[in-house]
């Protein structure tokens, strides 16, 4: 069985992220995401009859896809949360696909959305990260990814210039990118280097700056999908896999579980690399884009460095990546960061991305991405002529 | 004296034998008994086998420094006293483990040889932190 064509986003919905949260709650962006997503698709509201949901990190809880759907006035024969952090909105594709495909339901909406603060209740932590990862100052995802970057420069010789200028050539998409949070100025590969080290060797302008924000897709089957409104952008390939949780027990620092998830989606669409008129990698750091580009064969192992200095990666370029500016620039609104990469890849398969759109925009790789290099999702999406 | 006011370690069941013994300034490894892998961190069953017969055996206390990050700005509160040396060692055993190095962050290099160093941070809780096998 293969979820080769089975199902298309129809629909995008997405909120320009803000630094603020004001009045808003999570669950007030996530509403409005999903009605811009649902409107989107030209579908009404009883057309959704399935719903996956992020369970937002300022408004933790049980049973949220239920709390969620009655929320939003949803009856859905198929729901679920999908908690495979960054990789959570490429998760959702395929998990809405395969529903879909399973006859369980017809319309899915898939939504994600956050402020950029916890609320009253903090998530649960699992408990091994408390024992064995926090009382070292292991917390958060700064020091993880760090150790990823020194590592890979220490086994392939990546120099800093090379990582800072994945968020140089964002920044050039973001600039065309009236939602993105930092579209407006240029950065520069000097300026990203002179920016505040963090955690060595990482600098402020190579890690997600968290906002407030929503995204939103709605995923049909074939018989919705010839009624769209727009060119329907077909899920061709879905993989996904996890090597562990904390970046310590992994059994690699810089060949990450990438290598299978990539393999299987370019296996199912019966595609390559090559291929791709643009790729959207999740991009929480600048190393994160490096080392995905990597282990999904774009180039061969540890040559990532060289790579994007080769290629000028700005929706102009040659190899288009994150044309919205990837999270660098748009901002990391939770789960919906993540969910930022798909809609990017659909607008830009259905020819809507404006002053940014890539030419003959036909087939893009997105690969999302959870905790340290920890879930992967990689999705092949196409537009057909 | 100041109030230490970093996280501890809350030992489990299945943990407990291992921070008694950095407790002694001992550093302990599981170990299954049916494939002799070492495990580290403690677990209910071995993650290679999923065998339940699982042994704790003391480790030399060398190993090599696998990564590390010196944080300069920590996202916790309770490490305000960045910068401070964060480090994934690779034990002589084998295991990977999330430690601190005491060193200065310039003295620090991958493969660098470390031996285990004990740290009583209260009077309930030693934490396992490597230092340079030379100093
Ligand atoms: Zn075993």
């Amino acid at each position: 069985m293969s979820l080769k064509s089975k199902a298309a986003i129809i629909g995008i919905g997405e909120l320009k992220p803000s630094k603020e949260p004001g009045e808003s709650t999570a669950l007030e962006l996530m509403a409005a995401a999903s009605a811009q997503a649902i409107a989107d698709a030209g579908l009404e509201k009883a057309d959704i009859d399935g719903f996956l949901v992020g369970m937002p990190f300022n408004d933790p809880g049980i049973l949220y896809p239920s709390a969620a759907a009655e929320a939003l006035g949803l009856r859905p024969r198929m729901l679920n949360q999908v908690d495979i952090g960054g990789a959570s909105g490429a998760g959702m594709v395929w998990r809405a696909a395969a529903a879909i495909d399973g006859s369980m339901c017809r319309a899915v909406l898939c939504v994600t959305a956050d402020l950029n603060r916890l609320g009253d209740q903090r998530p649960p932590m699992i408990s091994t990260a408390r024992e064995f990862e926090w009382p070292y100052g292991n917390i958060g995802a700064n020091c993880g990814y760090a150790m990823i970057a020194q590592r890979h420069m220490y086994e392939y010789g990546t120099r800093p210039e090379q990582m800072a200028k994945v968020a140089v050539d964002q920044r050039k998409s973001a600039l065309k990118n009236p939602l993105a949070t930092f579209n407006d100025k240029p950065l520069t590969i000097d300026e990203v280097l002179s920016s505040r080290m963090i955690v060595d060797p990482l600098h402020l302008y190579e890690i997600v700056s968290p906002v407030c924000g929503g995204a939103a897709v709605v995923v049909v089957g074939p018989e919705l999908a010839r009624r769209s409104p727009h060119p329907a952008v077909w899920l061709l390939g879905a993989g996904e896999s996890c090597g562990h949780a904390s970046i310590t027990y992994a059994p690699s620092l810089t060949e990450s579980a990438v290598k299978q998830s990539a393999a299987t989606a370019f296996a199912m669409a019966g595609l390559g690399p090559r291929d791709m008129s643009l790729v959207c990698p999740y991009d929480c750091y600048t190393i994160t884009v490096l080392v995905t580009l990597e282990d999904a064969g774009f180039c061969k192992k540890g040559h990532g460095g060289p790579f994007v200095m080769e290629h000028d990666l700005s929706y102009a370029g040659d190899l288009p990546c994150n044309t919205h500016g990837g999270q660098l620039s748009f901002g990391q609104p939770g789960l919906a960061g993540g969910m930022s990469h798909v809609t990017e890849a659909a607008r830009q398969l259905m020819g809507r991305a404006g002053e940014r759109q890539v030419r003959d925009a036909r087939l893009a790789f997105v690969n999302g991405n959870g905790g340290i290099m920890s879930e992967q999702t990689s999705l092949i999406l196409e537009r057909r002529a | 004296m100041n109030a230490y006011l970093k996280p501890v370690p809350t030992p489990s069941k299945i943990s407990a034998p291992f921070w008694a013994a950095a407790r002694r300034h001992k550093l302990v490894l599981q170990r299954c008994e049916r494939c002799r892998a070492f495990i580290y961190y403690p677990r209910p069953r071995c993650p290679e086998c999923l065998d339940d017969r699982l042994t704790w055996e003391e480790a030399t206390g060398r190993g090599t420094v696998y990564s590390f990050t010196v944080v300069r700005r920590a996202a916790s509160r309770a490490f305000s006293d960045a910068p401070y040396i964060l480090a994934i060692v690779e034990l002589e055993e084998g295991p990977h483990i999330t430690t601190n190095i005491l060193a200065a962050p310039e003295a620090v290099r991958i493969g660098m040889k470390v031996t285990a160093y004990f740290d009583d941070v209260t009077p309930e809780c030693t934490l396992v932190k490597f230092k340079p096998a030379d100093a």
